[in-house]
């Protein structure tokens, strides 16, 4: 039995020293294999005594049991040491930047006029557009502005010929929609528009969104519940909103809308210009010359107009002071929106 | 239109204070732009005498005054030219306080030393009061003026004018009697209108007047009068509230004919009488007539402007300016006095056609009440006849067609359907009646009203309803959520949305712009070349922005050029939206999607390489926007030509036989001339072209292996891959399931000019597993169309 307690010291102290799996495969052979150590000490069992083979069999099947766990123990250690190493061999600099393509955005403006087309939309409102390139009749007349009407001259008009004009507002596009179809209307229409003016506070080139609702039995008060709730919508947040009568030759009655100014809750600031109040979009209810035009039956339909600057809505909304800025696309402004 | 609401209490008292009275004519509509104090805030200046002056001692251009505040003397320095013993001015005695502004602190009258002697106080300059802008020494008050009265009360300083912005309908407010109309209306309380006073007409001379244009000029009154002294000056008073009105003080008469059109809002022209040639006409011009208005200006009258002549010539042009040479002047001895009605039709725009805005034409084309016209040219002629004296004539009146009164029908059931709300018909009745419409007829349904020949801007019932609405409050009215049958309406997918492509796009790492429409034609011709049919502005707002964009690209480049001289050196931009061209005499309006990639590959990173840009990966980005249609139609990049674009650099896309637009490097000329530092590729697609989508349509996945082969081919350099690929598809049979080009070579091992396309071939069977055989037989075929079109090599 001697011989089965020192080979089973020996096979523990080489397991014990042994450094990699190969060299511990080369252990488990040794000891274990077909001609390993203990499987000969096994086989020179026969040569005991019967009433010796129980007890040395036993004892040699409780030495390979110990040296299969030591080596299986071992070869956990050295697994996992290896790992251990790989890991912290391959460990990075987790906070360097990653590999990408540089941040693409939207303009402000695009911003601005999804997110008011967005809102409309989920009422049921149809986004329509048109072109930019206009005559006269559709920009004008058709909107109830004859000629010698002084609101011409607040318009400021581009000519590309006699007759023909760039859009000075986007209602042309809904006397478009008007004439082609047949009421109820519920419609948005988004895009360019151009005065003949220019300073701190005008650029010749701008947008607007301008909305039509025409349906049976349309009311002022709809269209008070309408503008409100868009202005909430649009600013995330319950504002005051005033109606004061105004002029459009398009709208009759017609309103100027003021809300609470979104920056001082109406105590009055930069700015709103100390008043309190933001003047953000003309309203009215549709003039019935303007529906008779395009072919829309007065006596059952009438409805509600609105028309509002996104260049204003945006700069309240992102606190943007130079209308200018929008145009420039510098990049590092535009980014910001990104 | 500013006013002050001193002389508005003259005709109403609203009995409210100032912001309040702001408040209600900003919500009835006439919308407060401004309240201007008449004169700067002041404590302790009063009425003072100077009863003796003697010179400075030690000063050439000081006084030494005595100065009286009725009850105490007072000894001043006084530095005005002006100042003379028995002269009544303002004082500002020790202790008074003078505002400049609001805000400011008060500049504090103290007992100073000036020049070494004392000084008590100060007398004081119309400026210093903040009366005038600017004011050469002291404010001269009338002989009559009470000695030491405060000066605030004496001349009613505590006054404010307010400045309207009034919108074009609103012609009845631009004079204080319309106002207090509306101001009466809003505060329901009567207007005190007074009968006008006749003047007691002392000679009997009268100048004949014929009306021609009978529709332009209803209404046409003159008078002459005789004698007048123009060495007078206006009163005070009338100044004063010239002065508070926004108007200069200029001679007598200018100064009459203002202040009745601030008044009653009816503009007056005076002539000198003895310089108009016979009688007064009315009539349009003719051509090739010429007139010397006024401010010197010579017009050439256009056609269709409605003119005042006398027996040889035009001598005004009617309602805008009088002429020069039948003008007022010092030496004026007799005036003859017109006061009309033009119509607005006549009117309209005719000012602005010739580069000119008056207080007359402003008023004319908004509406001049056409009953208004005998009231005022007795109050002038009233004012005329106390301040510069004289004889009046009789009035000669001269009509042409006026206008019909207009009838008005408001149904009382069309309140609730426009308003959402029932006003009580009483309450209806009285906004209407002190709005000065005339009930006609009234029944159980509806109402009848006759419009006053002031308001030009209510002809229908909607009109009514806004009177209505504008006197009750707006934000009085309810409010509704809006409610509309309900709608589901068909969700096109076969249209991409432009929203889903500029998302893609910004995924790709363009940042979005929006340029100008209108470019600079120079910059156009050199990005676009001279053949393009641009469309010009005929009244653009600088030369620089004079033409319509052909293209998006200019923009684009000038957007670059603005960033790169920003330190920007690496940029992707893009921009949706429409271009403009002429075709023969159509106008061609399209929308586009284009951009630019500049400089480096990839942005600037720790890791990458500096490399730069190049066609392929702007070509990338284009097939990758251009994926999200789903393959309806095979798209092709033909070498194509383009203005703006490299000839080798540039490729027509297109879908099956679609046109999509063009994709290219810059050409180098535009390059240079915009000194560009890297390189710039562009793309311009037609929006439209790029939208159409096709719906998925899916096919049964095969269970069988795929069978994938590799084939390398030398080819002369100038041959197109596509050609290859195209090729290769037309012979690898129907079960080719993927064909790439995996290498392109150029070098050494092959020879000059030519190159070596490797191309990977993939086939899948649906029911079968592809044999070997099959596949080798496939490829020879390939390698044999391959020599025969192209004389390719297999490469080794």
């Amino acid at each position: 039995m001697a011989d089965t307690d020192s080979l089973l010291a020996e096979a523990l102290q080489a397991i014990k020293s042994s450094g990699d799996e190969k060299s511990l495969e080369f252990l488990r052979v040794q000891y274990l294999g077909k001609k390993g150590s203990l499987t000969v000490l096994l086989k020179t069992l026969g040569q005991l005594s019967p009433e010796e083979r129980p007890s040395a069999g036993e004892r040699i099947n409780a030495v390979k049991r110990e040296v299969q766990e030591a080596l299986e123990q071992k070869k956990g250690q050295l697994i996992s040491a290896a790992l251990d190493a790989q890991l912290s061999q391959e460990s990075i600099d987790v906070s360097l930047p990653g590999r990408r393509q540089s941040k693409g955005g939207l303009h402000p403006i695009t911003i601005t006029i999804d997110r008011i087309t967005q809102i409309f939309s989920s009422a049921g409102y149809d986004v329509a557009v048109g072109p930019e390139i206009e005559d006269e009749y559709h920009n004008f007349e058709a909107l109830n502005i004859p000629s010698h009407h002084p609101a011409r001259a607040m318009h400021d008009t581009f000519y590309v010929s006699p007759g023909t004009v760039l859009r000075t507002h986007t209602s042309p596009v809904q006397v478009h929609v008007m004439e082609g179809g047949k009421p109820p209307f519920r419609m948005i229409c988004p895009g360019r528009v151009y005065r003949c003016d220019s300073d701190l506070t005008h650029t010749p080139m701008f947008h607007q969104v301008e909305g039509l609702f025409i349906d049976e039995n349309v009311s002022f008060a709809d269209l008070k519940g309408t503008v409100v709730g868009f202005l909430h919508a649009y600013f995330e947040e319950e504002m005051e909103v005033r109606f004061r009568p105004s002029y459009f030759p398009f709208t009759e009655p017609s309103a100027e809308v003021d809300m609470g100014c979104v920056s001082c809750a109406g105590s009055g600031c930069r700015i709103c210009g100390h008043t309190g109040w933001l003047e953000v979009m003309g309203c009215g209810m549709v003039h019935p010359k303007v529906l008779e035009m395009s072919g829309i039956d007065t006596s059952v339909y009438n409805g509600f107009a609105f028309g509002m600057g996104v260049e204003r809505l945006a700069m309240l909304r992102y606190d943007v002071s130079d209308l200018r800025t929008y145009f420039e696309n510098d990049i590092r402004f535009l980014q910001q929106f990104n | 239109m500013i006013f002050s609401v001193e002389w508005l209490k003259e005709f109403v008292d609203p009995e409210m204070e100032l912001q309040s009275l702001a408040e209600e004519l900003t919500m009835a509509g006439l919308e407060v732009d401004g309240l201007i104090p008449v004169a700067n805030n002041c404590t302790g200046i009063v009425v003072g005498e100077v009863t003796s002056v003697v010179k400075h001692p030690d000063a050439d251009k000081l006084s030494l005054c005595k100065v009286s505040d009725g009850e105490n003397s007072f000894q001043v320095v006084c530095g005005a030219a002006n100042v003379r013993e028995g002269l009544k001015a303002p004082f500002a005695k020790v202790g008074a306080e003078i505002y400049s502004t609001e805000d400011e602190k008060p500049f504090k009258i103290k007992t100073a030393k000036i020049r070494g002697t004392e000084s008590n106080g100060m007398l004081c300059s119309a400026e210093e009061l903040g009366m005038a802008e600017a004011s050469e020494g002291l404010m001269e008050l009338p002989e009559d003026a009470p000695v030491g009265e405060d000066v605030r009360c004496y001349l009613n300083l505590n006054d404010t004018s307010i400045e309207l912005d009034l919108t074009p309908n609103r012609g009845d407010c631009l004079g204080m009697l319309g106002l207090a109309r509306e101001v009466g209306v809003l505060c329901r309380k009567d207007v005190l209108i007074e009968e006008p006073v006749r003047v007691a007409v002392t000679i009997d001379e009268e100048l004949p007047i014929e009306i021609t244009a009978v529709d332009a000029c209803p209404r046409y009154l003159g008078r002459v009068i005789r004698n007048i002294n123009l060495n007078s000056e206006s009163p005070g008073w009338m100044q004063e509230k010239l002065r508070r009105s926004g108007v200069r003080s200029i001679d007598p008469i200018v100064d009459v004919t203002n202040f009745v059109l601030m008044e009653l809002g009816q503009p007056m022209h005076a002539f000198d009488y003895e310089k108009l040639e016979g009688g007064i006409g009315v009539r349009f011009s003719e051509p090739n007539e010429k007139l010397v208005l006024l401010d010197g200006k010579e017009v050439e009258l256009t056609s269709r402007t409605l003119l005042i002549t006398d027996a040889k010539q035009p001598v005004a042009i009617a309602g805008v300016m009088g002429g020069l040479k039948t003008s007022v002047t010092k030496q004026t001895q007799h005036v003859f006095l017109e006061c009309a009605f033009f119509s607005q039709l006549a009117i309209s725009g005719k000012a602005r056609s010739y580069g000119m805005h008056t207080d007359a034409s402003h008023r004319y084309e908004r509406g001049v009440d056409y009953q208004l016209q005998h009231r005022a040219m007795e109050r002038a002629t009233n004012l005329m006849l106390e301040i510069v004296g004289g004889e009046a004539g009789p009035i000669t009146e001269a009509l042409g067609n006026l206008p019909e009164p207009r009838t008005v029908t408001l149904k009382f059931a069309s309140i609730l359907k426009f308003l959402g709300i029932d006003i009580e018909k009483a309450e209806v009745l009285d906004i209407l009646k002190r709005l000065g419409f005339h009930l006609v007829q009234q029944t159980a349904d509806e109402l009848s009203i006759e419009v006053p020949s002031y308001r030009f801007d209510i002809s229908i019932e909607a009109d009514l309803i806004e009177e209505l609405a504008r006197i009750y409050g707006y934000n009085k009215l309810p409010q509704t959520a809006g409610l509309a049958s309900q709608s589901l309406k068909s969700l096109p997918e076969s249209q991409l949305s432009l929203s889903r492509l500029q998302h893609q796009l910004v995924a790709l790492g363009y940042q979005e712009v929006i340029t100008y429409s209108f470019i600079d034609p120079g910059h156009c011709k050199l990005v676009m070349g001279e053949e393009v049919d641009v469309i010009s502005l005929q009244n653009p707002i600088s030369q620089e922005m004079s033409v319509m964009r052909p293209s998006i690209i200019p923009g684009l480049l000038s957007t670059l050029s603005y960033n790169e001289n920003r330190q920007q050196d690496r940029l992707r931009l893009f921009e949706t939206g429409l271009v403009f061209q002429k075709e023969g005499d159509e106008t061609v309006q399209s929308t586009m999607i284009s951009g630019l990639i500049f400089g480096k590959r990839n942005p600037d990173n720790w890791s990458n390489n500096k490399e730069l840009s190049d066609f392929y990966d702007l070509k990338g980005d284009i097939e990758n926007l251009l994926g999200l249609a789903g393959g309806s139609e095979p798209i092709s990049f033909l070498a194509g030509n383009h203005p703006s674009f490299h000839s080798g650099q540039c490729a027509a896309v297109k879908s099956g036989k679609h046109q999509l637009g063009h994709i290219g490097a810059l050409q180098p000329v535009i390059h240079r001339e915009m000194g560009f530092n890297g390189p710039v590729f562009l793309f311009e697609l037609y929006l439209e072209a790029v939208q159409s989508k096709q719906l998925p349509r899916i096919e049964k996945l095969s269970k069988f292996p795929e069978v994938s082969r590799d084939l390398a081919v030398v080819i002369e350099e100038s041959i197109c891959s596509d050609d290859i690929l195209s090729t290769v598809r037309e012979e690898a049979g129907e079960f080719l399931s993927y064909l790439r080009i995996f290498d392109v070579y150029q070098g050494d091992a092959i020879a000059k000019n030519k190159k070596s396309i490797a191309l990977g071939l993939t086939w899948q069977h649906p029911s079968r597993t592809l044999s070997d055989e099959e596949v080798n037989i496939i490829i020879s075929s390939c390698v044999n169309a391959l020599q025969d079109k192209f004389n390719a090599n297999l490469r080794n």
